[in-house]
């Protein structure tokens, strides 16, 4: 973009971030009823809705069924307002297709899914608003439905994205930087056992430069994951402070 | 006629009752339990690297050497002898699929049914053709839990004439962790309507008089219509349970009456404002408390 720097002389970014800062992350878990599992966050301006219905009874063909494992059924949508052309979106074009088996990779990694032989597990996602890093607020936003649907996992999955600007690593890139800034590395990460579970890198960047903008990306995820678990293990202190007041009582 | 509506913000918060004090047991998934090796792996554990790991957020439960964690929400995980509320689904060769909001549809064999007509009749093909007539795909019914099969299968039986097909009334869904354990789930409660607290979240509130009259397995069901204070009386207890539910409180007979008390002072349909949900389930969580329940 002419005239315009994506990592200014002082060192800051076009929303005022440092290279390694990550956006504002506010979630709630449970906002649907009727599903087993839901949870809507919010990365800075991207917005994602998850639910995760199951495990229940295979629906459709029966055939789809695997007979030693759960079978995970993703579908990841955008809404037509969610860009800034308002556009209508198919569910099955071929953007959000492969969104959907990304999703599906990740989680059949992370979900202990030999618990559940013969069922089903249903994760829809939703984007109400996309401003970039729409895979790593999905991926985060679906681990936080399945906490809340109570589902064994191994572990959270944590999804950052990063970037190589002006000689330094950034994290968790907004769709400006995005659209402009060349190279961008999305991880998945299982933050306690340092796994990586999903990788992907559009256009292209330096050998030199990986290592140091993947570094920069774990980090990320680590801050992610601090973030999401302090919150999930106050609400499951506030759940069994009211407990212990039945108990006592 | 008036429509209720207030903004996202100005909404009633649950009682605070939190003081940032961890109480130790509380885990998210992938969290180390225990490097010791002695303990047994329970529900929501999972062995990696020779320790032992969460895998679900929740709070650990240690029974001897067994440690297991429960999760806040989950399905309905049935045990042998369980009542439940299940939904008819599909009719099958010789048996009835049932959702009753388990991992996998349930099943009631026709032989582990009581036919009109005594209990100890052989079941033909006759009964065989006629199974739609006895139970249809829509109808609800009341069940026991007779045997969990290897993969989590329910197969369920109605071999007393307290089970059976139901006839008018109310089901409400809650979430399964909620119903106590009890003794009896079948409660006449002195409101003039009688619940079933089913295991698996769902519970069902009729006229009382319906279930003196149809312990019969409920093959003929009583479409006689139910007055108007009746009505009133279940559509009551309907918000009580809800109300109790949305607090987080656990199910049983005397909960639910107290609620049913506490509550009198407001009209039905306003029984399931936030406000008055906070104020009738503090009355009601006093009283348990007072009462040492």
């Amino acid at each position: 973009m002419a005239g315009m720097d994506l990592l200014s002389d002082q060192g800051f970014r076009t929303d005022g971030r440092k290279p390694n800062e990550l956006r504002r992350i506010r979630f709630k878990k449970g906002v649907f009823k009727q599903a087993d599992g839901s949870a809507y966050l919010e990365q800075g301006n991207t917005k994602v809705l998850a639910a995760v219905y199951g495990p229940h009874e295979i629906r459709g063909s029966k055939g789809k069924a695997l007979h030693d494992k759960l079978l995970i059924n993703c579908q990841y949508s955008m809404a037509t307002f969610s860009t800034q052309d308002r556009k209508r979106r198919p569910r099955g074009d071929r953007k959000s297709q492969e969104m959907t088996m990304h999703l599906k990779q990740t989680f059949n990694a992370v979900v202990l899914t030999e618990l559940f032989p013969k069922v089903q597990l249903d994760i829809y996602v939703e984007v109400l608003q996309s401003d970039g890093g729409n895979y790593c607020a999905s991926v985060n936003a679906a681990t936080l439905a399945l906490i809340d649907a109570g589902i064994p996992m191994k572990d959270y999955v944590i999804a950052c994205s990063g970037s190589f600007v002006k000689d330094t690593p950034i994290v968790d890139i907004n769709h400006l930087e995005e659209s402009t800034a060349g190279a961008e590395i999305i991880v998945a990460v299982l933050p306690r056992f340092d796994q990586i579970v999903f990788i992907e890198m559009n256009s292209r960047l330096h050998e030199d430069h990986l290592s140091r903008v993947m570094d920069q990306v774990m980090n990320g995820c680590k801050d992610i994951f601090n973030i999401l678990n302090q919150q999930v293990k106050d609400e499951l202190c506030k759940k069994a402070a009211i407990d212990k007041l039945v108990d006592a009582g | 006629m008036s429509v209720d509506i207030r903004l996202a913000k100005s909404r009633v918060v649950g009682l605070d009752v939190y003081h940032g004090d961890d109480p130790g047991n509380i885990v998210t998934p992938g969290d180390v339990i225990t490097a010791d090796t002695g303990f047994m792996r329970g529900h929501g554990t999972y062995m990696s690297e020779d320790c032992l790991h969460s895998s679900v957020a929740g709070m650990v439960e240690r029974v001897n050497k067994l440690v297991s964690v429960r999760p806040l929400k989950t399905r309905y995980n049935g045990e042998i002898g369980d009542v439940v509320i299940g939904r008819i689904i599909e009719v099958s060769q010789k048996k009835w699929r049932v959702e009753t909001h388990s991992r996998m549809d349930s099943i009631l064999m026709l032989s582990s049914v009581n036919l009109p007509g005594g209990e100890l009749r052989r079941r033909s093909e006759e009964d065989e053709k006629m199974m739609r007539n006895y139970l249809k795909e829509g109808d609800l019914i009341s069940a026991e839990v007779q045997n969990v099969m290897s993969d989590g299968c329910l197969s369920l039986h109605t071999r007393s004439l307290k089970y059976g097909k139901l006839g008018q009334g109310t089901l409400v869904k809650v979430s399964p962790s909620l119903v106590l354990r009890r003794k009896t789930h079948f409660h006449n409660l002195p409101v003039g309507a009688s619940i079933i607290l089913g295991n698996n979240g769902y519970i069902w509130i009729c006229p009382t008089e319906h279930v003196e009259a149809g312990e019969t397995g409920g093959y003929e069901t009583n479409l006689q219509p139910v007055s108007r204070s009746e009505r009133e009386a279940i559509a009551r207890l309907r918000n009580c349970v809800l109300a109790l539910a949305d607090q987080n409180v656990l199910l049983f007979d005397t909960s639910i009456l107290y609620t049913f008390e506490a509550s009198q002072k407001y009209a039905v349909k306003d029984i399931l404002k936030p406000e008055v949900i906070l104020e009738v389930v503090d009355l009601v969580q006093q009283r348990l408390e007072l009462e040492g329940s």
